[in-house]
């Protein structure tokens, strides 16, 4: 599985300048909770995305701690400040030590 | 399933009728997470500060037909500046196995304390969200949520 994890993001590459944007992102992962049971009754073990972090030109914007409460495939969008033309760094965080990053430029006019 | 009838009440046999996953989580699952260990954490977040009512939030639907995709929406009022921000949001939820669903952590860089997602529910019960501002103080609100269809374990 976890080579199929692709991370989308959907956010504007233009902004005024202290313009508000919202940035939705999706990754493609199964968030298996440690709760289920495969068919012979084992536990299929937890493996889920643990962390996901948003930065602006290296400075952290915001982060969340996921639980298997999560749903597959997790979603989330949030708000962003167009301060300056910089880069914009998402990063999510395995349970496998495994890190998928999506960076956007982002231009001030 | 017609031998657990006599032991699940009318309703929980329809529900768990409705959704294999809930027959399997139900009777055979670890114990789910009690009103109490969702105190216990909001203890843990709190401290001795008096956790007061407003200011945050929380957008969830009545009746989830599916638990395994839940749409929450959370929003906390704040300027956002620098002196007076969100500094973190605690997602706690009193029937999951595990009741931690999510804690975001804002800096004064996020305009907005706020954010939406996808979470599982495993039955019907209340989500707790926790907001602590940056000069200590701390606000919650909570919101039930009837799940037709639960969101763990199958």
């Amino acid at each position: 599985m976890a080579a199929k994890v692709t991370p989308r993001v959907r956010m504007p590459a233009t902004a005024k300048a202290g313009e508000i944007i919202e940035v939705k992102t999706l990754i493609s992962h199964e968030m298996e909770s440690g709760q289920r049971k495969d068919a012979s009754g084992k536990i299929i073990p937890r493996h889920i995305i643990n962390k996901f972090t948003a930065t602006f030109n290296g400075k952290e914007i915001l982060s969340a701690d996921w639980h298997p409460a999560i749903s597959a495939n997790p979603y989330q969008s949030f708000s962003v400040r167009a301060t300056e033309s910089g880069l914009f760094v998402f990063s999510w965080f395995d349970d496998d030590g495994s890190v998928y990053k999506s960076e956007h430029q982002v231009t001030v006019s | 399933m017609k031998a657990l009838t006599s032991a699940r009440t009318r309703r929980e046999v329809l529900v768990g009728a409705a959704g294999f996953a809930a027959i399997v989580a139900l009777p055979a699952g670890p114990l789910l997470a009690s009103g109490s260990e969702v105190d216990e954490l909001i203890k843990k977040v709190a401290g001795e500060k008096k956790v007061a009512e407003g200011r945050i939030s929380l957008d969830l639907p009545n009746i989830a037909e599916n638990g395994l995709v839940v749409p929450l929406n959370f929003d906390v009022e704040s300027p956002m500046t620098a002196e007076d921000h969100v500094k973190a949001v605690h997602i706690f939820a009193d029937g999951n196995p595990n009741p931690h669903v999510a804690d975001y952590t804002f800096t004064p860089l996020s305009p907005k304390a706020a954010a939406q997602l996808r979470i599982r529910l495993a039955k019907t019960q209340t989500i707790t969200a926790l907001a602590v501002m940056s000069n200590g103080e701390i606000f919650s609100t909570r919101k039930e949520v009837k799940v037709t269809i639960g969101g763990c374990g199958g």
